[in-house]
């Protein structure tokens, strides 16, 4: 029996058109939410108008969201992956984010130290951007192989607790080894993003006049090459996975493991092929991570890991596109809190407590929905 | 015999590489010492196995080590390792009197990783090894104030080079001294400068929770608010990577300055990100900004600024041409903030212990003894001013700096230029 042909076009629309319609439907709802409590607790400041502070801000607040939105989006897509398919949390993967945001450091690194790097805006900058995420791929993408083989692979018939701690160890051992690394090569744990090419620069898009002075409302070229880069990454995953003979054999591993060894399927490989394609995505997402906010450390897989592993539950474990979705509901909701925090509340609860609040609301929205987002319809087994 | 011999040498280069591979006291120097002691016993074992051990009983009795403290690896090592090597340094040029005494000096550094546990867990060992007279140390404050609780009960001298939260000394502890001056000085000191040369008006601080940071962000907010500079927010954050969710309410409170109370490392990147997004206002902060890291971190963000320190570039002592081609030459690079006070912290350790010394008649003094004598300091030159210690232990006149950055290039970060100079006395 042959399938029928899956239609290229809709493949790569689809994910696409259901990421935007998701944007821009959570990104007025929470905007609605914030302004509406800025006009009910307006009476409580007197120094500044608070619906106009909150409506000024909202743009900015925006856009940083979503560009977070897309950077836990991006390191999800590699938590996700796996799990579909093993049903596994691999607590390893933000240690693998790092290795890639190292790599990729380390090749800019060193082209800066050659006298390669260019500084004004053009084709090359992008192309040495290209080829850091690409290095960043590779290292990752072996890394996680290595380490499915040598940690989880004959882990594989054993409780589902064992493999875990087994990740957790992975973790601390793989953060160990670049410290270590770090610190004899440098004598610094960290390395520095290095400057080149017209990335920092800022596309104003409007300016908002407030009192006497305007706030002016741009978004970084930084940010539009992560929202770029990462929408790239869902579709060409999205595409992988549903419209290749490779991605049918994953699906078929993913349904049930035994039958699709009796089909002839090789599970081994293809279960090593996930891990190559989650580990790589997690290293791009390094090397982006580390472009964005400018530094590559040992220990910084920790939270983005943590916070990218709750995007993926939220938006529904196992569901590419979920993750997505998660990302951004993860990212809009920090950036909110952050932001309007300090204002709504006259300082009393700064930005330092964006995470409590924005896991709150998660909570509440795994209350209701406690497969996530998309949980359920794309999940297989339970 | 043979046999035995090779499994003792195997058996001491497994514990040099233990102890080489031990997180907890940093390996550059002790290290050093098992593997040269190795070295030296393999050959002498198998001339006469059994006369090694009283041979070392021997030497112990005359040994007198002294510790230092510092983070030398992670974020801040590029501090912490200039205050060790400039205590190295006094102790290698300044022992010659106590070796005459017929004392061997050895120094004996730690990492403290500018965590408080570290801190606290090395302070421990230190004050277990009887032969240690003497600390120098902490960088931070945060690191400083658990950790002297080990020193005050162990009775052992502690000289910081850098500590700045009043704290350190506001416990009374005869134990603790510090060469440099106070965060309730400094932080005043940055505030009035701010106020009557930027000609600031309205100021968003911002801290990183440390004893230190949060410290002298008090005392710059208290000082401001006593003088009418409008503060406009004053917030706290652990981040090291995304400072987005900070810098949208500044950049809606537009203030004319930010003030970080913090360390060079998470400076660097705040102040980058903020002039990325938009915001305009001046920077500044306290001597945690003293670093090159800092223009290798924020690049033009950080060209132009302004910050207070209590310990000023090594060229504007006049003492201390020879420290700097002394220190070039003994460690091939460039002189950091901090490694001149790590060098005259160790100068009053050594002193303190030879009056100890003298007092005791020539003979070993006991802890107490060194660490009276450490705070009887009085009039003792040292390359960055004259020390004399009060009552509490700290300087009894303090100079304060300000200085401005003087470009984005962190090789040019020595050419800073002072351009404020207080002597003030201790509070």
């Amino acid at each position: 029996m042959r399938l029928h042909r899956p239609n290229l076009l809709l493949e790569v629309l689809r994910p696409l058109g259901q990421l935007l319609v998701f944007i821009l439907g959570a990104s007025a709802a929470i905007s609605a939410i914030t302004v509406l409590t800025a006009f009910l607790i307006r009476g409580t400041r007197t120094d500044m108008d608070l619906l106009q502070i909150t409506l000024i801000l909202l743009p900015q607040v925006l856009i940083d969201g979503i560009v977070l939105g897309f950077m836990y989006a991006t390191i999800a897509l590699g938590y996700t992956m796996v799990y579909g398919v093993l049903e596994f949390i691999n607590f390893a993967h933000g240690e693998f984010f790092m290795f890639g945001a190292f790599a990729g450091v380390e090749f800019l690194v060193w082209m800066q130290g050659q006298g390669w790097l260019p500084d004004g805006q053009g084709w090359l900058a992008y192309l040495l951007l290209a080829g850091a995420v690409g290095v960043g791929m590779l290292i990752s993408g072996s890394i996680s192989v290595s380490t499915e083989r040598i940690a989880y692979r004959p882990l594989r018939g054993a409780p589902r607790l064992v493999p875990l701690i087994s990740a957790i160890g992975v973790s601390f051992l793989l953060q160990d080894v670049m410290r270590f690394y770090q610190s004899t090569a440098n004598g610094a744990f960290y390395r520095t993003f290095p400057t080149f090419g017209g990335f920092s620069e800022r596309i104003t898009l409007f300016a908002l006049p407030l009192d006497d002075r305007e706030i002016t409302i741009a978004i970084q070229m930084t940010s539009i090459v992560i929202i770029v880069v990462g929408s790239v990454m869902l579709v060409g995953l999205n595409y992988l996975v549903n419209a290749t003979r490779l991605g049918r054999a994953i699906r078929s591993v993913a349904q049930d493991r035994n039958t699709a060894y009796l089909m002839g399927v090789d599970v081994n490989r293809i279960i090593a092929v996930t891990f190559l394609i989650g580990g790589a995505l997690g290293g791009a997402a390094g090397v982006l991570w580390s472009f964005r906010f400018t530094r590559a450390d040992p220990y910084m897989g920790f939270f983005p890991g943590l916070k990218a592993f709750t995007a993926a539950v939220l938006g529904g474990i196992g569901s590419i596109v979920g993750a997505m979705l998660g990302g951004m509901v993860l990212g809009l909701l920090e950036s909110f809190a952050a932001a309007y925090l300090t204002i709504f509340t006259r300082g009393a609860f700064g930005a330092e407590y964006k995470d409590i609040f924005a896991f709150a609301i998660l909570i509440l929205i795994l209350i209701f929905r406690p497969s996530g987002l998309l949980g359920g319809k794309t999940t297989q087994k339970a | 015999m043979r046999r035995h011999t090779l499994a003792l040498a195997i058996l001491l280069m497994l514990a040099a590489l233990v102890a080489a591979c031990a997180p907890a006291p940093e390996p550059t120097a002790s290290e050093a010492a098992p593997t040269e002691a190795a070295a030296e016993e393999a050959p002498a074992e198998e001339a006469a196995a059994e006369e090694a051990p009283a041979e070392e009983a021997a030497a112990a009795g005359t040994v007198i080590k002294i510790a230092t403290q510092s983070p030398l690896s992670g974020p801040q090592s590029v501090l912490g390792t200039a205050i060790k090597n400039g205590a190295q340094l006094a102790l290698e040029q300044k022992s010659a009197t106590l070796q005459e005494m017929g004392f061997t000096v050895e120094l004996a550094p730690y990492d403290d990783q500018a965590t408080p546990d570290t801190g606290v867990a090395n302070a421990t060992q230190i004050a277990a090894d009887p032969t240690v007279l003497c600390m120098v140390g902490h960088l931070n404050s945060g690191v400083m104030i658990p950790s002297m609780e080990v020193y005050h009960n162990a009775q052992l001298a502690a000289v910081s080079p850098a500590n700045t939260n009043p704290t350190v000394t506001e416990r009374g502890y005869v134990e603790v001294n510090r060469i440099v001056g106070r965060d309730d000085v400094q932080g005043v000191v940055g505030e009035n400068f701010a106020r009557e040369e930027m000609g600031v008006q309205s100021v968003y601080i911002v801290h990183d929770k440390t004893s230190y940071g949060q410290g002298v962000a008090e005392f710059f907010r208290q000082s401001a608010e006593a003088n009418g500079m409008a503060v406009l927010g004053f917030e706290g954050t652990e981040e090291q990577a995304n400072f987005d969710s900070i810098l949208t309410p500044i950049l809606a409170a537009n203030p004319d300055l930010i003030y970080f109370g913090g360390i060079y490392s998470q400076g660097g990147i705040l102040f980058k990100q903020a002039r990325d997004k938009g915001i305009m206002a001046q920077f500044m902060g306290p001597d945690g900004l003293d670093a090159s890291e800092l223009a290798s971190l924020g690049g033009e963000a950080v060209a132009g600024m302004y910050y207070s320190s209590v310990a000023g570039p090594a060229n504007v002592y006049p003492a201390t041409q020879q420290f700097i081609a002394d220190y070039e030459a003994r460690f091939g690079e460039q002189t950091q903030p901090f490694a001149a006070q790590g060098y005259d912290a160790m100068g009053i350790c050594l002193q303190g212990i030879e009056k100890a010394i003298e007092a005791n008649g020539g003979q070993l003094p006991g802890r107490a003894q060194v660490a009276e004598a450490v705070r009887a300091t009085a009039g003792y030159a040292g390359i960055t001013g004259e020390v004399t210690f009060n009552d509490k232990g700290d300087k009894t006149v303090a100079t304060y700096f300000v200085l401005q950055v003087a470009s984005a290039d962190p090789a040019l970060w020595n050419t800073n230029q002072v351009v404020k100079l207080l002597d003030i006395p201790a509070p």
